[in-house]
C-alpha cells in the first residue's frame, strides 16, 4: 500500500478529464469553480505576478521594474498588433489563402514580455508559435507567411534578427540553443565585468511549450546547459495543452520545479502578465549574460485558440475552461491600468487600433500577392555548392517541363502546370531524359 | 613543430602509420589551421576516445576545444548544431555506429536541413565521425553499417576512408567543408598501416578512385571492404583474371562517373559492402549503372553484401562479412553470364 503522499491528485489521475458523456453534463465544474481552480493553480507556490488580472500593480522586490506610461503603452501596442495579425492569419487560412496558421491567441503577454526583455545582442530559438517574439526581434509579420502559405520553410535572416528559424520538431531547438549559448561563453561574451557588460555580454533564450518538456532534447539541453554553464534561458510557455493532451499528461510536478533537478533556478511567472514576463525574463537573461546561467522560466498561460487551424479543441476541452481564462486576458488588464491611471486616453487606444487594422490589411495584401517560387528553388541550398547529381536532376526536370506545349513547365515563369497540360513531344522528352 | 606539438610536414618521415594515427594527425592539423574547430563527444578528452583517435588533443589544445560531453548523443549533435550556428566547426564523435541513433533526429531534422530551410543564411559546417562496421568481435550494436540511412537524407555528405593516407586528408577536407559530413571510419582498419605523405595534398579525396586498374571485371566498394577487394584482385590475377578495383570514398553525393567509365571498359560489375543489401549503397550503384550504362553491361550487376539480418553474434560474423571467396565467386558468375 503506497503512503498517502503518493496517491495522485484525482485531477491528474488516469481517469481525470472530460466526462464520458461530453461537455455540459453533470460532474463538470462550473465556470466559477473552474476560475477558482485555475487561480489556485496559477497562484501556486512562487508565482510571480506584477499586474493582476484586475489591473492592479503588485511590485515584487526580486524583479524590480520601472513601470512608466511609455513602457506600458508600448507593451499594449505590441500585444494589440500581434493579436491583430494573428487573427488575420486565422482568417486567411479559413479563406484558403494559407495552408495552415498557428495561433498565439492568449499568449501575447508571455511572448511580448520575453521578447522585449531581450537585448539586441541576444539570440532567440523559437518553436513555431512565436509570432510575438518574432515581432519583438524586428521580423516583419509578412516574413512569417512563407511557412504558412508554403512558399518557403523560413523567410527572415536569422543572423541579422537574432531570431533563429522556426523549429517544428518538438524540442530540437533546446539543444541547438544550448550549443549556441556554449559558443557565446567560449567566445568570452559572458561574465565580463566591464561597465558596458549589459550592452556587450550575450545570452540565449529558447522557447518551447509544456508538451516539449517531455522530449529528450529538452532534458538533454538542460543537462548540457548545466554541464557547460551555458548562458541560456529555457522559456517554457505552459499553455496547458499539447494539442489534446493536458499538461498533467506531461508532468506530475509544476514544470518550473524540474529546473532544481538540473541544478539551476526555475521560476513560475504569470504568463498573462506582460510586466512579470518582462521583469523575470530580463532578470534571467542578465543572470545568464553575467555568468550565472542557465535559468528556467515557466510562463503559466493558456492557448485560447486551437493548436493550429487544423485542430478541433472541442473534442478534448471544455468551452467553460476557455471562457474562464478570458478573465485572465493579457491585454485587458493592461488596458484597465492604462485607463484607470489616466496614462492613456481614447485617442491612444484609437490610434493603436488603427495601426493594428492597417497592419492586418498589409498582412492580407502581402499574402494574396505571394507567388509560387520557380521549381529550380528546390535544388538550391541543399549544399553550399552545386553538385553533379543535383544539377543533372534539375536539368532533366527542366527539360521535362519544357516539353509541355502550353509552356506551363517553363522554370522561368514559375507557373504551376495542371494535370491537363499537354506534352508537345513526349517521346523526344523521354529519349533525352534516358540518355543521361 | 607547430603550436599544438604536432609534427609539421617537414618532420614527417614517409614511414607507415596506422589509420588511427593518421586520423589523429588529421584532426590536429585541422585544429591547428582553424581555431574554430572543436572536438566533442563521449570520452574524447581525457581518455582520448575509446579508439584513441583523439588521443592527446585535450592536452595540446585545451578543454575548451576538446569537450568531454555528457552521455547523450542527441545532445552532442544538437549542441554541435548550435555551436556551428555560432561559427564553430564542431567535430562530433559517435562512440560506436550503433549508438548514433539517439542523434538521428537532430541529424535528419536539423543538421541536414538548416541550410536549405534558411536558404543559405546558415551553413552547417559539422563533421560527425562514426566508427562503423564489423569484424572486431564485439557485442551487439558495435558492428553496424548504417551508412545508407544517411545517404538517403538530402543535405548530408557521406564519406568513408579506407587507407591511412585518405583518412589523414579526408578528415581535413570534411572539416573544411561548409556542409555537414557524416564521416564513416572503418574501425576494423584503424590499426592497419599505410604511408601518409603529409606534404603533398591531393586536390580532393571526396571522389571515387581506381585503386587497381584491370580489364575483365569492375569491383566497387568503400571503407572496410577495400582491403578484401585488393586481396581478391591479387588472387584473381593468379587465376588470369584482371579486376578493376574502385573505392567510392564519397557515398553521398555519389561520384558515379569513374564507375561508369570502368563498366564501359569491362562490361562486368560486382558491388561489395558489408551493410545489409536492401536499399543500400550497393543498390544505388547497381541502379545508377543500369540507368546510365545499360548497353555496356555484359551481365547483370551482382552484389556481395551483408545479409538482410541484424548483425549476427561474433561467432557468425565471418559468415556475414564479404570475403575473398564470395567476391571471386561473384566475379566468376558475372564473367560466365
Amino acid at each position: 500500500m503506497a503512503p498517502d503522499r503518493w496517491i495522485r491528485n484525482p485531477r491528474t489521475g488516469p481517469d481525470a478529464g472530460m466526462d464520458a458523456a461530453g461537455p455540459g453534463t453533470s460532474g463538470v465544474p462550473t465556470a466559477e469553480q473552474m476560475v477558482h481552480g485555475l487561480r489556485q493553480t496559477a497562484h501556486g507556490e512562487g508565482l510571480v505576478e506584477l499586474l493582476t488580472p484586475e489591473g492592479e500593480l503588485t511590485p515584487d522586490p526580486d524583479y524590480p521594474l520601472d513601470v512608466t506610461p511609455d513602457l506600458l503603452k508600448g507593451l499594449y501596442r505590441d500585444m494589440m498588433l500581434v493579436r491583430r495579425f494573428d487573427r488575420e492569419g486565422n482568417a486567411l487560412q479559413r479563406q484558403g489563402q494559407l495552408g495552415i496558421w498557428v495561433p498565439l491567441l492568449g499568449q501575447e503577454a508571455a511572448q511580448i514580455g520575453a521578447g522585449r526583455a531581450m537585448r539586441p545582442q541576444d539570440m532567440a530559438f523559437p518553436s513555431y508559435r512565436e509570432h510575438g517574439i518574432a515581432w519583438c526581434r524586428g521580423v516583419d509579420p509578412t516574413e512569417l507567411l512563407g511557412i504558412f502559405r508554403g512558399t518557403d520553410h523560413s523567410s527572415w535572416n536569422p543572423k541579422e534578427k537574432g531570431f533563429h528559424d522556426y523549429t517544428i520538431v518538438i524540442g530540437n531547438q533546446a539543444l541547438n540553443a544550448t550549443g549556441y549559448a556554449m559558443g557565446q561563453r567560449f567566445d568570452g561574451k559572458v561574465g565580463s565585468s566591464g561597465p558596458d557588460a549589459l550592452e556587450t555580454d550575450e545570452a540565449t533564450i529558447v522557447f518551447f511549450g509544456d508538451g516539449a518538456t517531455s522530449q529528450g532534447d529538452v532534458h538533454e539541453g538542460m543537462v548540457y546547459a548545466a554541464s557547460f554553464d551555458a548562458p541560456v534561458v529555457f522559456y517554457c510557455q505552459n499553455n496547458q495543452w499539447a494539442i489534446s493532451e493536458p499538461v498533467e499528461t506531461q508532468s506530475r510536478v509544476p514544470l518550473h520545479k524540474r529546473a532544481a533537478g538540473y541544478g539551476f533556478p526555475g521560476i513560475r511567472v504569470d504568463g498573462n502578465d506582460v510586466l512579470a514576463c518582462l521583469a523575470v525574463t530580463r532578470w534571467a537573461l542578465d543572470e545568464c549574460r553575467s555568468g550565472n546561467g542557465p535559468v528556467m522560466i515557466e510562463a503559466f498561460t493558456y492557448r485560447m485558440d486551437a493548436h493550429t487551424t487544423s485542430d478541433d479543441p472541442t473534442r478534448y476541452r471544455l468551452a467553460d475552461e476557455t471562457e474562464a481564462w478570458k478573465m485572465f486576458d493579457p491585454i485587458e488588464r493592461v488596458r484597465v491600468l492604462l485607463t484607470r491611471s489616466g496614462w492613456a486616453d481614447d485617442a491612444f487606444f484609437a490610434s493603436v487600433q488603427a495601426d493594428a487594422d492597417e497592419l492586418a490589411a498589409r498582412f492580407r495584401a502581402f499574402t494574396v500577392a505571394m507567388e509560387t517560387p520557380p521549381p529550380t528553388r528546390m535544388f538550391s541550398h541543399v549544399f553550399s555548392a552545386p553538385n553533379q547529381q543535383l544539377e543533372r536532376q534539375q536539368a532533366d526536370y527542366l527539360e521535362y517541363l519544357a516539353g509541355f506545349a502550353d509552356g506551363a513547365g517553363g522554370a522561368a515563369d514559375g507557373a504551376a502546370h495542371g494535370d491537363d497540360a499537354v506534352r508537345a513531344d513526349a517521346h523526344a522528352v523521354s529519349a533525352a531524359g534516358g540518355a543521361r | 613543430m607547430t603550436a599544438s606539438g604536432a609534427p609539421s610536414a617537414a618532420d614527417v618521415e614517409l614511414k607507415p602509420i596506422t589509420m588511427a594515427k593518421a586520423l589523429n594527425m588529421g584532426l590536429r592539423a585541422a585544429m591547428d589551421a582553424d581555431p574554430r574547430v572543436l572536438v566533442m563527444g563521449e570520452d574524447v578528452g581525457t581518455l582520448g576516445g575509446v579508439f584513441r583517435i583523439t588521443d592527446g588533443l585535450k592536452k595540446d589544445f585545451g578543454a575548451h576545444r576538446v569537450l568531454d560531453t555528457p552521455l547523450a548523443e542527441s545532445g552532442i549533435v544538437g549542441t554541435g548544431v548550435g555551436l556551428a550556428l555560432r561559427g564553430y566547426r564542431p567535430v562530433c564523435e559517435m562512440q560506436f555506429d550503433g549508438f548514433t541513433f539517439p542523434a538521428f533526429d537532430q541529424i535528419i531534422s536539423q543538421v541536414a536541413k538548416v541550410q536549405f530551410r534558411s536558404q543559405g543564411a546558415w551553413q552547417m559546417p559539422m563533421v560527425i565521425r562514426i566508427p562503423f562496421g564489423g569484424g572486431i568481435g564485439a557485442v551487439e550494436h558495435h558492428s553496424e553499417s548504417p551508412e545508407s540511412l544517411f545517404c538517403h537524407i538530402a543535405g548530408l555528405r557521406v564519406m568513408s576512408c579506407s587507407t591511412a593516407a585518405d583518412a589523414y586528408w579526408m578528415i581535413q577536407e570534411a572539416i573544411e567543408c561548409p556542409d555537414p559530413v557524416i564521416f564513416f571510419e572503418p574501425k576494423r582498419r584503424y590499426w592497419e598501416k599505410g604511408v601518409v605523405d603529409t606534404s603533398s595534398r591531393p586536390e580532393t579525396v571526396a571522389s571515387s578512385i581506381v585503386r587497381r586498374a584491370g580489364t575483365d571485371c569492375t569491383v566497387v566498394s568503400y571503407g572496410p571492404s577495400m582491403p578484401v577487394l585488393m586481396k581478391a584482385a591479387a588472387a584473381a590475377e593468379a587465376e588470369g583474371r584482371s579486376l578493376e578495383i574502385i573505392d567510392l570514398r564519397t557515398l553521398s553525393p555519389l561520384d558515379i562517373d569513374p564507375v561508369l567509365a570502368s563498366v564501359k571498359k569491362t562490361g562486368h560489375l560486382v558491388v561489395v559492402s558489408e551493410a545489409p543489401r536492401e536499399a543500400s549503397i550497393t543498390s544505388e550503384v547497381a541502379a545508377r549503372v543500369t540507368e546510365e550504362a545499360f548497353y555496356s553491361l555484359a551481365a547483370p550487376v551482382l552484389r556481395i553484401a551483408g545479409f538482410d539480418t541484424p548483425y549476427p553474434p561474433t561467432r557468425l560474423e565471418e559468415e556475414y562479412l564479404p570475403d575473398i571467396d564470395k567476391i571471386l565467386t561473384a566475379v566468376d558468375r558475372s564473367l560466365a553470364y
